[in-house]
């Protein structure tokens, strides 16, 4: 018969097939290498915005706590007379707000209940 | 070379006086006008198409909607898309008054409190009204962690009202802060080139270094403009998250 191949070039043929496979394969997991490195920068750049974006929220938020807490209570002692314990205790009870503000924004602290499931 | 003379307000058209105030359109108004037009103006023309295949001004649109639409849903789940209409609106005004403020000649709004304090004010008051209409009074969880021993509570919940009572401040001094701070470090930059112009030949070659400041500075403004909207917006969502989710 025509396409009757000698057993040498069966094997020939059999080897090229088989070296195509194995090219293909590689290059399969290259692209794949590729794609995974490619998911992996986005990942990072879309990491270092959120982190930029987290820094730029902590040093304000410790802040925003204690002018908070010091004009509740210099508002409380104004009007109520006790000076100077209304500053003194909000002056405190701010620091403490701001301290946990900064907290949660760092993401060391979960939001509400979950920070006392944890003990 | 005031560096403070490009926040000053003025008075372009008067309106009429109400109960003895003058009510006028000043340099900040007409930017948000025009801040408002653009984003109205700009959606409107790029979407008109409709195309299934965006042109380059529709996938802008479309980049942002997702962008915006991604952020609500990851800070609050699909239950807080009834709360985007409010996020894209306040993340679109900011940025596109942040970024007017980068236009040199231009007025940036968003420098000053009142404005930044108002648009804090908005999601506050969203939180809270929406809060208790919404949970009644078991919005007050909020302020009450679970699984807090009952000795330290009373502390607890005084410190969570605290931080709880300081998030629109610090929403609102953080912008306010960072546009203002940039804009003055960029003219006094800008003014030593000019000072230092003056002084001839040696002035010229020490005036290259500030001048390098200010193209630095302004490549920085343009992503802090960015991530102020950008945070600004997301804090929104997380706010929002609790009047969804009060005790947790």
């Amino acid at each position: 018969m025509a396409d009757r191949r000698s057993p040498d070039e069966e094997a020939a043929l059999s080897a090229r097939l088989k070296q195509l496979g194995e090219r293909i394969h590689e290059a399969g997991a290259r692209r794949q290498q590729e794609a995974e490195e490619l998911r992996e920068d986005e990942a990072k750049r879309e990491d270092a915005q959120s982190n930029l974006a987290k820094a730029l929220r902590l040093s304000s938020e410790f802040v925003a706590g204690v002018l908070v807490g010091g004009l509740i209570g210099w508002a409380i002692d104004h009007f109520a007379g006790s000076s100077p314990w209304g500053l003194i205790v909000f002056l405190l009870l701010g620091f403490g707000g701001g301290t946990l503000n900064a907290m949660r924004a760092a993401g060391l602290v979960a939001k509400g209940g979950a920070a006392g499931k944890k003990d | 070379m005031d560096p403070i003379h490009q926040f000053n307000i003025s008075k372009l058209y008067i309106l009429g006086h109400f109960a003895g105030r003058e009510i006028a359109i000043t340099n900040s108004a007409l930017f948000m006008f025009a801040a408002v037009f653009v984003i109205i103006g700009g959606m409107m023309v790029a979407t008109a198409g409709r195309s299934l295949v965006p042109g380059r001004a529709q996938a802008v649109v479309e980049t942002t909607y997702e962008f915006v639409a991604g952020m609500v849903r990851q800070a609050s789940g699909e239950a807080g898309m009834q709360f985007f209409p409010l996020v894209f609106t306040l993340f679109s005004f900011i940025l596109v008054l942040n970024m007017f403020g980068m236009i040199p000649g231009f007025f940036a709004v968003t420098s000053h409190i009142v404005v930044t304090v108002f648009l804090a004010a908005i999601v506050f008051l969203t939180v809270v009204i929406y809060g208790f209409w919404h949970n009644g009074l078991r919005f007050l969880k909020l302020f009450v962690p679970s699984g807090v021993p009952v000795y330290i509570l009373p502390l607890i919940v005084a410190i969570e009202v605290m931080s709880f009572l300081s998030r629109p401040v610090s929403h609102s001094v953080r912008l306010f802060a960072n546009i203002l701070a940039g804009h003055i470090t960029l003219k006094v930059f800008a003014g030593f080139v000019a000072m230092l112009g003056g002084l001839g030949l040696f002035g010229w070659i020490g005036a290259l270094l500030p001048l390098a400041l200010t193209v630095a500075l302004t490549a920085l403004e343009l992503l802090v403009a960015f991530l102020q909207a950008y945070v600004f917006a997301i804090l929104t969502c997380i706010y929002l998250n609790d009047t969804l989710h009060p005790g947790h």
